[in-house]
């Protein structure tokens, strides 16, 4: 295949689908397949963005950091020709070298040895809330009950933020996650009311507010230290504010609709306790709760036939990329007898999640807890999805459960 | 133990194997090494400071800075001096190794970080030269202020002395100890927040840098002492087992097969995610034996402690691990 010129990128495949409406937000996987069987690369050309959706091709680019770079954003907006609607992060929206060092601060910090710690505290809770939660009886709705209320009763806490104020934590992930994606009805929705939270989120990062022996004194200690500028520090804090709520709430919520939905996964979790971590790991490849990332080019990329030019912004599907045939034997399978090593639920490369190990602490404490007082779970009704152009996530999940 | 189904395609396994595609002499006594994978692929990223461990066809294993760029994914450059006097890893290199050889790779790791500040001063000494290198580059991406004192014996023994003079001009003060000896305190004067010193070199270095910088904030004067590094067990080239603690069974680890393979083949549930020894995902109690960490996570302390190990990369010295899953 032969390539003209670098603006007339003639064999991208295009569709004219968006992948931002609610119809595809609320059920993204024929989108997704039609995306994976168009190519490589396909033109979005709503947006004039490219995009990607098979596992090689999108874990390729998320490890070439140097060609799809971070820096311009991980939306749809370049920071280069618009301003960002909030300082950028220094994690998520960084390039090396200027990533280098809040990234070696937080690794450390969240690394699963500095976890080791919190590990019988978070099972304790998990204990304590899922004897609270039954003991109202076998009905729930497990978004409310379990999958917010335990990242929301440990998190903040681990971090060191004060109690007053944290109703304002989800509706400012929500918001920020949605402000990766066009400007459509779901960032309308949450722009009235997003100053406010945004406020509130940045206040609680300062080092007064911060209390000590957590995450967040952590960080401060680091600046101390001279790992990082004291001006790094409070946005090093929010980084956790931000990418540590939300995206934990729905891989729980991911988790437990996995669950609901494969009774038989669930009695081999009871059988065998020990699978609770590679059953996070399959619900994230499953249902990764952060769908899609942009980058942007830094140069001219030719990636399989296509040539995308410098400066574009490219989205990386990372739900598809996890359904990928072309990797996954039966992906729509949630299967505790895969091997789900290698998923890019988390990304991939310097920009892995570095929250990750948190994330699977707290889901595999909430799901062990669960696995000690439950039988068997059941939806009673079906779940409602909540919509977001980033996250893949439920408003309401009614279940019934069986006391073991 | 849950059979597994393995993914249709798995992600390729570590490859712990560097091709030598250029060796360049730069003095008398240091040799410039560019490596890179024999199939192309992409390296391990890493970051100014950190060092990758060269593991020899004899089995030794020498410790080298980076100083390429981080942006180039498919090459690690390192330079090597001579030491006579040493165990002979240096020696191997300057006399024997070829265009073309292959050597083995742990890490990399950075116990050396540039942490960000408006302004640095760098300080050098001879081979010590070769971290501060993409420290330069890094320090002026990151629009800091920057200059470098680099001492040696003489300007034809001291790497890339004409190339740092010629791109920095006087940016890069070059001392030769045929000037006179230096007083590093008036180098480096009283403590200043906004200044950071990195210092690399050998241990005389070290030691009058420490005592001029004593009275600074602890974490703004950072040095890293080059010795002989010819310290270290040679690395295994032989197989190994590990004994899952309580499943009563032992697996065989071939040479230049990952752990975390010959465990998941053996039937064990082990999580992986980035398989390269940097997420930390797969981390594992040591019980008993001696783990070769190659991984970028843990540092001297505990690597030394031997209490964990990441099965993605990390290895055995011992005869036996024993780990618990």
């Amino acid at each position: 295949m032969t390539i003209s010129t670098p603006t007339a990128p003639a064999t991208v495949p295009t569709t004219d689908e968006d992948p931002f409406s609610a119809a595809v937000l609320a059920d993204p996987l024929p989108f997704q397949h039609r995306l994976r069987e168009a190519g490589e690369v396909v033109l979005l050309e709503r947006y004039g963005v490219y995009a990607m959706g098979r596992y090689d091709t999108v874990r390729s680019a998320l490890l070439d950091w140097q060609g799809f770079e971070s820096s311009a954003g991980v939306g749809i907006t370049d920071f280069r020709t618009e301003p960002p609607w909030r300082p950028p992060s220094l994690l998520l929206e960084a390039d090396p070298p200027h990533h280098d060092a809040p990234r070696s601060v937080l690794a450390k910090i969240l690394g699963p040895r500095a976890l080791r710690e919190l590990a019988p505290r978070w099972q304790a809770d998990a204990d304590r809330l899922v004897d609270e939660v039954l003991a109202r009886g076998p009905e729930f709705d497990a978004v409310e009950a379990l999958a917010e209320a335990f990242p929301l009763r440990v998190f903040p806490d681990a971090v060191g933020i004060p109690q007053e104020g944290r109703e304002h934590l989800l509706p400012y992930g929500d918001h920020l996650f949605n402000s990766f994606g066009p400007e459509n009805f779901l960032v309308r929705h949450g722009a009235p009311h997003i100053a406010e939270h945004s406020a509130w989120v940045i206040e609680q990062c300062a080092r007064e507010r911060i209390a000590p022996g957590g995450f967040g004194a952590a960080i401060w200690a680091a600046a101390d230290r001279g790992d990082l500028t004291t001006e790094q520090a409070p946005l090093v804090v929010r980084s956790l504010l931000s990418a540590g709520v939300d995206t934990t709430v729905h891989a729980i919520g991911a988790i437990l609709h996995a669950f609901a939905t494969h009774p038989e996964a669930w009695a081999m979790l009871r059988e065998d306790p020990g699978l609770a971590r590679v059953a996070f790991d399959e619900a994230i490849r499953l249902e990764a709760p952060v769908q899609t990332f942009f980058r942007t080019t830094t140069r001219d990329l030719v990636v399989g036939d296509a040539l995308i030019p410098r400066r574009r912004k490219i989205l990386m599907f990372l739900g598809s990329a996890n359904h990928d045939p072309r990797h996954w034997r039966d992906p729509q399978r949630f299967d505790l007898t895969r091997d789900p090593s290698g998923h890019v639920g988390f990304g991939m490369g310097i920009h892995q999640c570095v929250g990750q190990h948190v994330a699977r602490l707290e889901a595999v404490s909430l799901v062990t807890a669960l696995a000690r007082r439950v039988r068997t779970i059941e939806s009673t009704a079906e779940p409602e999805r909540h919509l977001n152009n980033t996250l893949r996530a439920w408003e309401t999940m009614p279940m019934r459960v069986t006391f073991a | 133990m849950a059979a597994r189904n393995e993914a249709r395609n798995p992600a390729p396994a570590p490859r712990d194997t560097l091709i030598v595609q250029r060796k360049q002499p730069v003095t008398d006594r240091v040799v410039h090494l560019t490596l890179g994978r024999a199939d192309g692929t992409r390296l391990p990223d890493w970051t100014p400071g950190a060092h990758i461990d060269l593991v020899l066809p004899d089995g030794a294993t020498r410790q080298y800075s980076l100083l390429g760029d981080p942006r180039d994914p498919l090459r690690y450059e390192i330079a090597v001096l001579r030491e006579p006097e040493g165990r002979g890893g240096s020696c191997f290199i300057h006399d024997r190794l070829t265009v073309g050889d292959a050597v083995g790779f742990g890490g990399p790791r950075n116990n050396f970080r540039l942490t960000p500040s408006p302004r640095y001063r760098f300080v050098a000494g001879g081979i010590g030269i070769t971290p501060i290198l993409p420290m330069l580059r890094a320090a002026t991406a990151l629009g800091a202020e920057w200059d470098l004192l680099y001492l040696g014996r003489t300007r034809s023994s001291m790497p890339f002395v004409h190339e740092l003079v010629a791109d920095h001009g006087e940016r890069v003060v070059v001392h030769t100890s045929d000037g006179g000896r230096i007083d590093i305190g008036r180098w480096l004067d009283a403590f200043d927040p906004e200044v950071k010193a990195y210092t690399c070199g050998p241990v005389s270095l070290i030691d009058d840098v420490g005592a001029a910088t004593a009275g600074w904030r602890p974490g703004w004067s950072r040095l890293e002492r080059f010795t002989a590094a010819d310290a270290g067990e040679p690395a295994r080239t032989t197989p190994f087992e590990v004994e899952v603690l309580g499943s009563g069974r032992v697996v065989q680890v071939a040479p230049g097969e990952p752990v975390a393979g010959a465990l998941r083949r053996a039937g064990f549930d082990l999580l992986t995610s980035c398989s390269r020894g940097v997420c930390g995902t797969c981390e594992t109690d040591v019980v008993s034996g001696e783990p070769d960490h190659r991984d970028a996570i843990l540092d001297d302390g505990e690597r030394a402690a031997g209490t964990c190990f990441f099965p993605c990369v990390s290895r055995s010295k011992s005869d036996r691990l024993v780990i618990a899953l």
